[in-house]
């Protein structure tokens, strides 16, 4: 079983990949889905997730804390669902205050960016209420592109600061 | 004496600490095609002045791609007062108009004296005094070049204006550590002054109507808050702190109120706040993203980004009616919108083939053209004679500031010596 989730993971990976490098050429990158279906959807695959994460994964293993999107979107993609109901877990076993810091790449105009970033950073925290975690405990913060992680000017270093950041 | 009373009360209106040397230098990318040929004489005092003043006047109306001022070495005599005015020479080099004048030390400060000459009618169009306090040179300079710029060309002159940026130092082991600062400076960058410095992101500078207060972003409570500053006191006022976007500042015509961004109810809509009264309105009610608000000149509408229609684009708000209209149709990304003073073109940040340029849309037909070449071009600030905007762009890797005029026919740059530069603002006129 255990190999077949590792398998399929990797599949959903390299299917990943392919389209980010399709999204490198079409800068336009108008490839997401509708966040309310996306939304909706996670929750139910990520309930199946659960069990894995938690009966798999020892505690030991650093959580990744930042999740990427794709440009002018703010839908969860479907390789961070694992990670974000592994730290919903964490959240519900070891209550603690999150903070979910939304950023953006430098195209488009400062204060749009910041309220993407701000879209992002909700999406992360309506997903990891919907697991469970106590809303209380989240405060979402945006940068825009204020904060970049990177400074280069090309789809690579765009790609990796169009993120949120679990702190 | 008009003009001497204004000139006086916009200088006084002047804080200056020190001379310092120019953070921002000018280059000039693109002119009219055919430019007014103008002589400007090297003004010369009784002592020797602190600064240049002619070649203060020729940059000042060379950067506005309308003039091409003769170079001093060409120039054939150095006429001090007008009995020195030998028309003749001044055709011969093909000059159409002379600028001659001084400087003299009066208690308190200096006057100057500007006399501007017609050179094909031969005949003295007009001799100008201004003054201002010692130190206070510079003014004097721009003071002349606004008027002979509006006597030639029928437009007031905005040489005299300042503009306030956001200078940004990045560290360089970490992109996420930096020093913002704000800046204010003369319109030609000379005179920088810091208004605020924070380890933490600063933007969205706008000017108050009267040219008093700036306000603008900033995240030094680690989250956006808008505030107002006085520019001349530096006294500061925290306008909002709400959970979620405090942002895009916009001032109303009338200065009385200020429109920004808010996100407090879940979703980031637009909200206008009486400054003396503290109630707030809210504007927009729409799931989608409303941003980036901008008053009509009349101060009866607000024009706004919006994504309601899937990708941002502009929009426009009857304050009275609450009827909405979309104005832009061209293009995926039209974002940050403001209007010109005389409420005929709109410009904004554009995008076309995915590269963001500066474009104007004239606001009776639609009509919409791009004005910039370069990349990721954004903030567009018109000045207060609608003649140019500055922008910000990205140039070797930088950040700087550029210019560009309504029609597209001038540009300019104003590349920093340090740093990224952004976010420029161009002042209101101060009289």
């Amino acid at each position: 079983m255990n190999v077949f989730k590792t398998g399929l993971g990797l599949v959903v990976l390299s299917a990943v990949l392919a389209g980010c490098s399709s999204t490198a050429t079409n800068t336009d990158g108008n490839t997401g889905t509708p966040s309310a279906t996306e939304t909706s959807s996670s929750a139910e695959s990520s309930a199946v997730d659960n069990s894995s994460v938690t009966t798999d994964e020892p505690t030991e293993v650093a959580l990744e804390t930042t999740v990427y999107f794709d440009f002018d979107q703010f839908t969860i993609k479907s390789e961070y669902r694992s990670v974000l109901t592994a730290h919903a877990e964490a959240l519900k076993a070891n209550p603690r205050s999150v903070r979910l810091e939304g950023h953006a790449d430098e195209r488009g105009t400062r204060e749009y960016n910041i309220a993407l970033g701000e879209r992002r950073a909700n999406a992360v925290r309506d997903f990891l209420v919907l697991q469970g975690v106590d809303s209380s405990l989240l405060e979402t913060v945006s940068y825009g592109e204020e904060k970049p992680a990177v400074l280069g000017r090309d789809e690579q270093s765009w790609s990796q600061n169009r993120r949120v950041e679990i702190k | 004496m008009l003009f001497f009373k204004r000139l006086l009360i916009a200088l006084n209106l002047i804080l200056f600490s020190s001379m310092s040397f120019a953070q921002l230098t000018i280059e000039i990318t693109r002119g009219v095609d055919n430019p007014t040929s103008i002589a400007v004489i090297p003004f010369q005092g009784i002592e020797s002045l602190p600064e240049d003043v002619a070649s203060i006047v020729s940059a000042d109306l060379r950067r506005s791609g309308q003039f091409a001022p003769v170079d001093r070495e060409n120039l054939l005599s150095l006429p001090q007062k007008e009995a020195d005015v030998f028309y003749r020479d001044w055709r011969i080099l093909g000059a159409e108009y002379l600028v001659i004048g001084g400087v003299e030390r009066v208690a308190n400060g200096y006057q100057l004296r500007v006399e501007l000459y017609d050179v094909l009618n031969q005949r003295q169009v007009f001799k100008k005094f201004a003054t201002a306090g010692a130190g206070d040179l510079r003014s004097l300079a721009h003071y002349a070049a606004d008027e002979i710029y509006e006597q030639i060309t029928g437009i007031r002159g905005a040489f005299s204006t300042k503009i306030i940026y956001v200078e940004v130092l990045r560290n360089p082991n970490d992109p996420t550590k930096a020093t913002y600062r704000l800046i204010h400076a003369d319109a030609d960058g000379a005179r920088e002054r810091e208004l605020l410095k924070s380890d933490q992101p600063l933007l969205s500078p706008r000017w108050s109507p009267d040219g008093k207060q700036v306000a603008y972003v900033s995240f030094e409570t680690s989250r956006a808050a808008i505030f107002t500053q006085n520019i001349s006191t530096g006294e500061r006022r925290q306008v909002t702190n709400f959970k979620g976007l405090n942002g895009a500042p916009a001032w109303s015509p009338d200065g009385q109120k200020l429109a920004f961004v808010l996100s407090k109810d879940g979703n980031p809509e637009i909200y206008t706040m009486d400054l003396n009264t503290g109630n707030f309105q809210r504007i927009t009610r729409h799931f989608g993203i409303d941003t980036e608000p901008s008053f009509s000149g009349d101060g009866k509408g607000i024009i706004f980004t919006s994504n309601r229609g899937g990708q941002p684009q502009i929009y426009q708000m009857n304050l009275a009616s609450g009827r909405i209209e979309r104005l832009t149709f061209y293009g995926d990304y039209n974002a940050r919108a403001s209007l010109s003073p005389d409420g005929e073109t709109m410009v904004m940040v554009h995008r076309e083939n995915g590269i963001f340029h500066i474009a104007a849309q004239n606001v009776k037909t639609g009509d919409l053209r791009v004005l910039t070449e370069t990349k990721l071009d954004e903030s567009p600030s018109i000045a207060p004679n609608g003649a140019m905007l500055l922008y910000a762009t990205q140039a070797n890797g930088k950040g700087i500031l550029a210019a560009v005029s309504l029609d597209a026919g001038v540009k300019f740059r104003l590349p920093s010596k340090r740093g990224d530069v952004r976010e420029p603002a161009w002042s209101p006129f101060f009289n």
